[in-house]
């Protein structure tokens, strides 16, 4: 919302000076966007007058003129400056504009300068209307009459000095789309009064030879009211020059009389108008909901195809208007018009706002229709602007033309003081309150108070608190100390599931992982490839092709980023993110995933041979590194299950039997491809919260208990078929004393070609380490030897191993 | 015993003049060895009488301790030797780097949601989550915000796709943190202190915008909790989380449909040089919206507005993060450039706690 000081002091009778308006708009939820002050670029040139100008020694088409200047103002002490002068008008006696060394010239964006032109002094300059930029016009310096104040401020004598003041009006503020709104508010904070408006009455010269219907379907919601007269004999040329002022401060385009008035109304009052060349109206203007499939020409030059229920203003010939949102271009005013109708309506906010948002209309009407305007204001705004025309178009005014009644909007809410008081934490005293409501013009009756038209946002008790406390001023606001829910130490606040999410990013840092925050959205070739990219899943209006559903994993995302990674030169690298990804499109699909991407080489190249590539045991390593970290029990199952983006033999499942933990192992070869990563990329994904919580919760360790007895190291070379798993071996070895065996580690194994040379083909060799703890007694070699068989006879029974001759 | 000068004399000079370990255990042996000229001595003392055996005898043991004597400094030198020897020998070139480590980075987003976490958890407040993909309800409605408000075009809101047929509005990528706000009041009741930090959407892109950001909502619903409150609280927040000693908030007046009274929060500060100070100058810096909630707002989580009040407020993370830490651009956030990561990431060990200092 836009508008002029001077605008506002149409309404709002005031001595407060610009800053302090502008600090108040900003408090009071008018917050203050943008100000431009003439002042402050055209405050420094001052009227002046020539006191002499004879040619230039040096130059034919210069002049040199002797210039009176009063520097501190009117009254003031003059000074007489030389200026050197190129204007053909530039005479003895001509009173003009003057700019002195220092100012800085907008038109040409020059700081003037002391200069000496052609050998002759120059200090200042006499300026044009374009050097000023307030038109094209440089045929000559500005020439002004001889009974010009002297001295005084240019902007002062032109009317210039009008400082445009741009604010953001919240949606609940219609009634602040129009300046008289706005100097409400700030009459209410105490920065002057608020104006009286005056309605004129208008006595009809002659029966309005339009009549209006509003359809029966409209009259109880889309169309309450609907108002008009016509006005004939009108003359519609250009508005005069305050009206173009006004309305091009604004930025807005004087187009003819008529059309700015409806322009005025929109931005002084809030209250849109539309005006029709009665010439051009055929029969009666009848309010209705479109049956589908009219057109209309509207006044942007678009055609619009209109929908079942869209409100239409139709005549004989059809369509005129796009009700409360835009005009036709049929029955639009011209510099010809001679008779014209103008019309005030109060239209439906939520059938204004479906219509513009279908046809894509984004008007001042549209705007403040769909905010809510003052239903009681349709016919004094009516009398207002039909006065306006006759003020500046002439012509004479029929009776008033209409069909419907104002909307009745009554309702009251309790003031309740004391609840303003707690609610709001200052101390407001109740007659304070009151006045407030009062000023915004709000009746009170006892301790309900009646919102005035003007204010279709306020529906509550809670609306009246919020306008004591906004013209109360928020900034006064002292804060007071929230009292803690208990006296002491507060009581720790993350459940066990946030808690593990800590652990799980530190541990993944700690384990030199980056963390990355990759968007929830991804493309649908990348999704598809994780087992994504269904319908259930996509964005209906995306914002990219690259963003169009939702991720089913964390995966895609990070290799995206390995890629362009390795792209920028980086070969090698581990990245991680935990976040969401979305198993479907309903609220709760989804879950909490944790995963790690290791691409490349373990490390730089180095002296000490460090390097190699990265491979599924380093995954692994560091998906049981995490779960470690957030509690998962130590004895899970590991199983080959995995989805079809993982290598399939190169990959496995951290189990506890169907409840999945992590998966881990390397990308398969044919997504690596497909998301542009060079590999090798092995990758881990933990399902956090699939890992069981404990079932008891205390601090509270189990006992150490520790063994004075010797242990006793024994190991084993067993050759089994290649494709047997180690840990069937170490689970067959460890189930063969569970009280003596300790630990059963793999400390070895021989495969490939040369295994198979030794040991025969499809065989390999798995080397075990077996703990013995005893617990009582030493061992004797005889007992030793004795769990041995067991073990090696268990091995054999499970896999059919045999030991290594 | 006369001789015995003699045996000392032979011996230590033999023992002085081993130039080995292996020449040095010869003379031993020779010495004090078994068949050793001293134990041969020693060995003579039986046939003596009492009065020159114990002559004798303490003579021999004299000469054969000072032997043994020698011959252990001699033994102890020659291994210093030995010693020093070796470590003439063994060197490395001490300049060439360690074994290469990974060094691990946490995300500036979620450093900065654990250090709001601390912050908040110290005020009493626990964390509460919701999901992202919401029922327009919750997004919208419960909020305060109709079908056909405006507020609800300014939210730029990314829609879930509707298979034909179901005729439900669609689900919508939520557009701020607040529908935490009705699920936490709906299921915990009142009274209330949390706040929600997460991941929103909006349908936005350029230099100062990305389609997925993160904000933080904060919520204390109570008998007579109050807007004043509600500023200490923020005061309280910012002065620890920017880490200054105090600092100076500005309420304006504004609107949002599910605070009533709302406000706009602005902290003082200055720019010199680009650079951003909290707590000082002369301009302010618009951080949050927040307001007392909507009794509509209430209602519709089950909670009773005739018996609780309290206030909301909703920040930006990432923005707060830019501001503190400062970071230039938003839309590196999200691109996961190694470079970015690890300058402007955190160790995995500095974690945010009020004892040691946020930021450490």
């Amino acid at each position: 919302m836009k508008f002029t000081l001077s605008w506002l002091k149409d309404h709002l009778d005031t001595e407060a000076p610009l800053e302090a308006i502008l600090y108040a708009l900003t408090d009071l939820g008018m917050e203050v966007e943008g100000v431009e002050d003439p002042a402050a670029k055209l405050g420094a040139f001052r009227i002046a007058r020539v006191l002499e100008a004879v040619p230039h020694p040096n130059a034919d088409r210069l002049r040199l003129c002797r210039v009176e200047t009063w520097p501190d103002g009117p009254g003031g002490r003059a000074e007489v400056v030389q200026v050197v002068c190129g204007a053909p008008n530039a005479r003895t006696g001509l009173v003009g504009v003057f700019a002195p060394v220092g100012t800085h010239v907008p038109g040409t964006g020059v700081d003037l300068k002391p200069g000496v032109i052609r050998g002759v002094e120059s200090n200042g300059m006499l300026c044009s209307e374009r050097e000023l930029m307030l038109s094209d016009d440089h045929d000559g310096i500005i020439d002004l009459p001889a009974d010009a104040p002297l001295g005084a401020r240019f902007i002062d004598y032109r009317g210039l000095n009008d400082p445009m003041i741009h604010i953001k009006i919240t949606p609940n503020r219609p009634d602040a789309l129009g300046v008289r709104g706005i100097a409400r508010d700030l009459a209410a904070r105490g920065l002057g009064s608020l104006k009286p408006l005056d309605i004129p009455a208008i006595t009809g010269a002659f029966p309005c030879p339009i009549s209006i219907t509003i359809a029966p379907a409209l009259k109880t919601k889309g169309c309450p009211i609907f108002a008009g007269r016509l006005i004939r004999g009108v003359t519609n040329g250009p508005s005069p020059a305050w009206l173009q002022t006004r309305l091009r401060a604004i930025g807005l385009r004087p187009i003819s009389a008529l059309v700015d008035i409806t322009n005025f109304f929109t931005f002084a009052l809030n209250r849109p108008l539309h005006v029709f060349d009665a010439a051009k109206v055929q029969g009666g203007l009848r309010i209705h909901p479109a049956a589908g499939g009219e057109e209309l020409l509207a006044l942007d030059g678009k055609t619009y195809a209109l929908r079942p229920g869209m409100m239409l203003i139709s005549d004989d010939n059809g369509p005129e208007s796009l009700a409360g949102i835009m005009g036709g271009t049929a029955s639009g005013c011209t510099e010809a018009t001679t008779d014209v109708f103008l019309e005030s309506a109060y239209w439906d906010p939520i059938t204004i706002a479906t219509t513009g948002r279908a046809l894509r209309i984004n008007s001042d009407a549209r705007y403040r229709f769909e905010r809510g305007i003052d239903p009681a204001f349709t016919l004094p705004g009516l009398d207002l602007a039909t006065q306006m025309v006759l003020d500046l178009c002439g012509g004479e005014a029929s009776d008033l033309a209409v069909d419907g009644a104002v909307p009745d909007t009554t309702r009251a809410y309790r003031l309740d003081p004391a609840r303003v008081v707690s609610l709001v934490g200052m101390d407001i005293a109740e007659a304070t309150q009151r006045a407030t409501l009062a000023a915004l013009g709000f009746t009170l009756n006892g301790d309900m108070a009646t919102p005035p038209t003007w204010r279709p946002d306020v529906l509550g008790e809670a609306d009246l608190v919020e306008e004591i406390a906004r013209i109360a001023s928020l900034s006064k606001l002292e804060g007071k100390p929230l009292p803690r829910r208990q006296a002491g130490v507060p009581q720790p606040v993350l459940t066990p599931l946030q808690t593990r999410e800590k652990s799980a990013r530190r541990t993944l840092a700690a384990l030199g992982y980056n963390e990355c925050v990759t968007y929830s959205f991804i493309d649908s070739t990348a999704a598809a490839l994780f087992g994504g990219g269904t319908d259930a899943v996509r964005v209906d209006n995306p914002i990219s092709s690259e963003m169009t559903h939702l991720r089913p994993d964390l995966l895609p995302g990070l290799l995206r980023a390995a890629a362009r990674n390795q792209a920028r030169g980086f070969a090698d690298m581990a990245l991680c993110e935990i976040g969401p990804v979305f198993g479907g499109g309903e609220p709760g699909e989804q879950a909490l995933h944790a995963t790690g991407l290791l691409v490349g080489a373990s490390a730089p190249r180095d002296p000490h041979g460090s390097r190699r590539p990265v491979d599924l045991f380093d995954a692994k390593a560091d998906a049981e590194a995490v779960l470690a970290a957030i509690g998962a029990p130590a004895r899970v199952q590991v199983t080959r299950k995995v989805p079809g983006w993982w290598h399939p033999g190169r990959s496995g499942v951290i189990g506890l039997g169907p409840n999945v933990l992590a998966t881990f192992g390397e990308v398969h070869p044919r997504v690596l491809a497909a998301m542009d990563v060079k590999g090798p990329a092995v990758a881990f994904t933990l399902l956090i919260a699939n890992v069981p919580l404990p079932k008891v919760k205390t601090p509270t360790r189990p006992a150490l208990k520790l063994a004075d007895l010797q242990a006793v190291e024994r190991d084993f070379a067993f050759v089994v078929d290649a494709q047997t798993e180690a840990l069937t071996l170490v689970n067959a070895a460890q189930g063969a004393d569970k009280a003596l065996i300790d630990t059963v580690r793999v400390f070895d194994q021989f495969t490939g070609d040369k295994a198979e040379a030794q040991m025969g083909a499809g065989k390999k060799s798995v080397g075990l380490t077996v703990r013995l703890q005893p617990v009582e007694k030493t061992l004797t070699e005889a007992e030793i030897e004795a769990v041995c068989a067991r073990i090696v006879e268990k091995v054999a029974k499970a896999t059919g191993a045999v030991l290594r001759g | 015993m006369d001789g015995f000068e003699t045996l000392k004399g032979k011996y230590l000079g033999a023992v002085a003049s081993a130039a080995s370990e292996s020449a040095l255990e010869e003379v031993r042996l020779a010495a004090l060895g078994k068949k050793g000229e001293i134990s041969a001595l020693m060995s003579t003392l039986g046939k003596m009488d009492p009065d020159q055996r114990k002559a004798t005898g303490a003579a021999l043991n004299i000469l054969r301790d000072e032997i043994d004597a020698a011959l252990r400094a001699k033994k102890s030198a020659l291994g210093d030797a030995a010693l020093d020897e070796r470590l003439r020998s063994e060197w490395l070139d001490v300049t060439l780097p360690g074994r290469p480590r990974r060094m691990g980075t946490i995300h500036p987003v979620s450093q900065v949601m654990e250090e709001l976490t601390a912050i908040f958890a110290d005020m009493g407040f626990a964390v509460a989550e919701g999901p992202q993909v919401e029922s327009d309800w919750y997004n919208f409605d419960a909020l305060n915000i109709p079908p056909e408000h405006p507020a609800r075009q300014e939210h730029d809101t990314f829609f879930m796709h509707r298979a034909p047929g179901d005729n439900r509005p669609p689900h919508v990528l939520r557009t701020h943190t607040s529908p935490v706000q009705i699920r936490a009041m709906t299921e915990q009741g009142a009274p209330i202190r949390v706040i929600a930090p997460g991941r929103v959407y909006r349908m936005d892109m350029d230099q100062t915008h990305t389609p997925m950001f993160h904000q933080v909502e904060g919520l204390a619903i109570d008998r007579n909790i109050s807007m004043a409150n509600l500023k200490w609280v923020l005061e309280e927040f910012c002065r620890a989380f920017f880490e200054v000693p105090s600092v100076e908030l500005r309420f304006r007046a504004s609107h949002f449909p599910f605070t009533e009274p709302s406000a706009e929060v602005d902290i003082r500060c200055s720019w010199t040089g680009g650079q951003l100070k909290i707590g000082e100058g002369d301009s302010w810096l618009e951080i949050l919206g927040s307001g007392m909630v909507h009794p509509k707002v209430l209602t519709a989580a089950g909670v009773d507005p005739a018996q609780w009040q309290g206030f909301a407020f909703g920040m930006g993370i990432d923005r707060i993060a830019m501001l503190k830490y400062g970071i230039p651009d938003l839309r590196a956030f999200f691109e996961s450039d190694l470079r970015w990561l690890r300058h402007y990431g955190f160790a995995a060990l500095d974690m945010p706690d009020l004892a040691g200092g946020l930021s450490g």
